[in-house]
């Protein structure tokens, strides 16, 4: 140590000496301040072309929600020539979005984002919708409010409840002793919608029908979704669905284990080729392109002539079902086609009273007819009668 | 001094070398996938570290890995590997959240931070110090049982978020309430970057002299390297284990402290993103030098910041940012073992001509009259 001095100084004064270089940096550094490197939005799109960037929160081959967007997204930048289309995919609700989004607006000069995560939205598109009001940010999910949020964010969401009511029509049909099972996520309002619109559709034409639930606690559990569809099989259930971020390993458990299944966010023939009987999926397809349509005509949130709440069901082309499969009698597809002419014409309410819960209480009152822009169905919290599960805490 | 000089040469070439071979590895994978390498090399740089304003996002990235690698790379200095950081991010960032709610608005901003800040501190690292008790104590296997704590930390979040703690009008991602926005910590001054930037390079730096420059971090290193070494000499090597833990598990705290109150405003299952794994691998890169743990972190952050470029600008699969951090993980880790394998870098013994043992740090020459 001695024998190694240089410049006589002590290794404790080099270090003094370092550590107030570093503080003397950082306060430097802090005090000039960088000048904020935000130039406003680009517009690197110019008027006639629209660039448009969509984020998904998962990949984009999912057989799920991610997947259905992406279709959606393909299907509407092939329908305009004009359209660039640029695609972020397994995006995390972090500070990771907000900065995807930024690069899609600073770099690549996008006019119109689809975060499409439900959980992108608060804080992140939020935040980001204010630091640049003149990019419009359409959110999946159905989150905004009047005169809170900014005046550049919309939101949208199906009613693909409606499209899950006509599963458990064909899932009743087509199952010899009417049990059916669900594998959800988390009993959560729009997972609960979709269980009690799945069993009313059964109950609707099978009024003895069971729906067995299963809830695996997280969006993406493939190990218990497995466990959960293998249980059902071994307990003699018929037809399974869910409503999981990614339907895949349901859909592929059932059909080895030789029992049926409903599909959930997109077709998923494939996965299960001979027990596939139908699905509710998304029509983002319609819809983006049907938007697309009213932005590239120079409509927009800002001026008022896009609404900033955009619902719907079956018959504004938020979702459809899949195609029959060969399992699906046809006395079930008549009773399914009855269901879907009703949701076309508007006469159909799913939630009609009198509704009792599994517990007994009533959930609908008979004087109740709700329909699906009731907000009481926003805030769901129970299982209607014939479903065999409980929503816990 | 040639000797010296050799060994520092190795010592710079080797991590150089290894980033070179997997930057010539990916361009490989980039060429299969129908990317141009050189491009892509030049998108990454430019979306990672280019410009100021692309160099931010960099920046927020690396913020949560430093102070999460910091969980494993101090445990490792006593020879425990510890991979509970996610678990310890989770809780740490519950605590804060249940503290900044406690506190509200009945006592001023700052207040509130500091107290939710040592919240997390203190929860992060009893959850740490637990894997480090059981471990000293009840001989328990301290990577699995933190591996295990993470599940544990995941549930109560859950369960947490879902009852107790939620906010009724959180319906489809369950919450807590929010933090009132006064309480939120702001972005350094000019920049979008949060604080915790900062937090995380204090951290190292701290943690790098408490390590390499204090008796204590010295009993540590010691304890590490042979522990019955350690308890001949004396050394409390239980209370080490414990204390190390509890500072590695306090740092982890403070990342999730740093992501509800700089970033979510609530606690939900967005706290729980992977930010933990990442630390471990930014720890085992950066050899547990606290140090070399703020360059990873850099690294990794300008890595995943060029995913976005990687995807939009050459339609390159999303998976591909986590191929890159891969190869490089791989890379690095491999090049280790070539520490005084290169016959470049081996010293001479015959040119030496000191006939002195070589003097180990801290041990002045004993005179002998």
């Amino acid at each position: 140590m001695s024998s190694k001095r240089y410049l006589n100084l002590s290794r404790r004064q080099v270090i003094r000496g370092m550590l107030a270089t570093t503080a003397f940096g950082l306060t430097a550094k802090l005090g000039t301040g960088c000048s904020p490197a935000s130039n406003g939005a680009a517009a690197g799109g110019g008027a006639d072309g629209l660039t448009i960037g969509f984020i998904y929160v998962g990949p984009k081959d999912d057989f799920g929600w991610n997947q259905a967007h992406a279709e959606g997204a393909a299907a509407m930048s092939g329908a305009f020539s004009s359209v660039k289309l640029i695609e972020e995919a397994s995006v995390p609700e972090t500070t990771a979005v907000v900065e995807s989004m930024r690069g899609m607006i600073d770099i690549d000069g996008a006019n119109v984002l689809f975060p499409t995560s439900f959980g992108y939205y608060d804080p992140h598109v939020l935040s980001l919708a204010e630091e640049y009001p003149d990019v419009q940010f359409f959110h999946a999910g159905g989150l905004y409010q009047e005169g809170v949020h900014p005046n550049n964010v919309g939101s949208y969401n199906g009613y693909i409840d409606e499209a899950q009511y006509v599963s458990g029509i064909v899932a009743a049909m087509t199952a010899n002793a009417g049990r059916l099972g669900f594998v959800a996520a988390k009993p959560i309002p729009s997972v609960l919608r979709n269980i009690n619109s799945f069993m009313l559709g059964a109950r609707s034409v099978r009024p003895e029908a069971t729906t067995q639930v299963v809830f695996t606690g997280d969006w993406a559990e493939p190990i218990k979704e497995a466990e959960a569809v293998n249980s059902m099989a071994d307990q003699g259930i018929e037809v399974v669905t869910c409503h999981v971020d990614s339907p895949k390993i349901v859909m592929e458990t059932a059909e080895r284990r030789g029992i049926m299944c409903t599909g959930y966010h997109a077709d998923q023939l494939s996965l299960a080729p001979n027990g596939y009987l139908t699905g509710a999926e998304w029509d983002w397809s319609s819809f983006y392109t049907k938007l697309v349509t009213d932005i590239s005509e120079g409509k927009s949130l800002m001026d008022g002539s896009i609404p900033h709440m955009l619902r719907g069901g079956l018959r504004e082309q938020f979702c459809k079902m899949s195609a029959y499969g060969a399992a699906v009698s046809d006395e079930a597809k008549a009773a399914a086609d009855a269901a879907i002419a009703q949701f076309m014409d508007g006469s159909m309410v799913i939630y009609d009273g009198e509704i009792k819960d599994n517990n007994g209480g009533v959930a609908v009152a008979p004087s109740e007819s709700l329909k699906q822009q009731d907000v009481k169905l926003e805030q769901m919290n129970y299982l209607v009668e014939g479903v065999i599960g409980s929503i816990g805490s | 001094m040639s000797a010296s000089w050799r060994r520092k040469l190795e010592s710079l070439f080797i991590p150089f070398g290894a980033l070179v071979a997997s930057l010539v590895l990916f361009g490989v994978f980039c060429g299969l996938s129908g990317a141009n390498p050189l491009a892509v090399y030049g998108a990454i740089w430019r979306a990672g570290f280019g410009q100021w304003s692309t160099f931010q996002n960099t920046l927020i990235r690396a913020a949560p890995l430093m102070l999460s690698g910091l969980c494993t790379a101090l445990p490792a200095r006593l020879g425990l590997v510890i991979i509970g950081n996610e678990g310890a991010l989770v809780i740490g960032g519950l605590a804060a959240v249940a503290t900044g709610l406690t506190l509200g608005t009945s006592v001023p901003p700052l207040m509130v931070q500091v107290g939710m800040a040592i919240a997390g501190m203190i929860a992060g690292g009893i959850w740490i110090g637990a894997a480090g008790w059981l471990r000293h104590y009840r001989a328990v296997n301290e990577t699995i049982s933190s591996l295990l704590l993470n599940y544990i930390a995941i549930a109560l979040l859950n369960h947490l978020v879902g009852g107790p703690m939620k906010d009724p009008s959180s319906l489809n991602k369950p919450s807590t309430f929010p933090l009132a926005d006064v309480n939120m910590l702001s972005s350094i001054p000019g920049t979008r970057v949060h604080w915790g930037l900062l937090y995380g390079v204090i951290a190292c730096v701290i943690a790098y002299f408490l390590i390499q420059r204090t008796t204590f971090g010295f009993s540590a290193r010691v304890a590490g390297g042979n522990i019955r070494a350690a308890r001949v000499a004396g050394l409390p090597v239980g209370k080490l284990t414990v204390i190390v833990c509890f500072l590695a598990g306090s740092c982890a705290g403070l990342a999730g402290m740093v992501e509800v109150a700089a970033v979510q405003g609530v606690a939900n299952e967005s706290l729980n993103v992977g930010y933990g794994y990442g630390g471990i691998m930014v720890a085992f890169a950066a050899h547990h030098n606290p140090l070399a743990a703020i360059l990873i972190s850099l690294l990794v952050g300008g890595i995943l910041a060029s995913g976005g470029t990687l995807q939009r600008s050459f339609a390159l699969p999303d998976a591909t940012v986590l191929v890159f951090e891969g190869l490089v993980f791989l890379v690095v880790l491999f090049s280790d073992s070539l520490y005084g394998k290169l016959p470049f870098f081996k010293e001479k013994p015959t040119i030496t001509s000191s006939p002195s043992p070589p003097p180990s740090p801290g041990q002045e020459p004993v005179v002998t009259g």
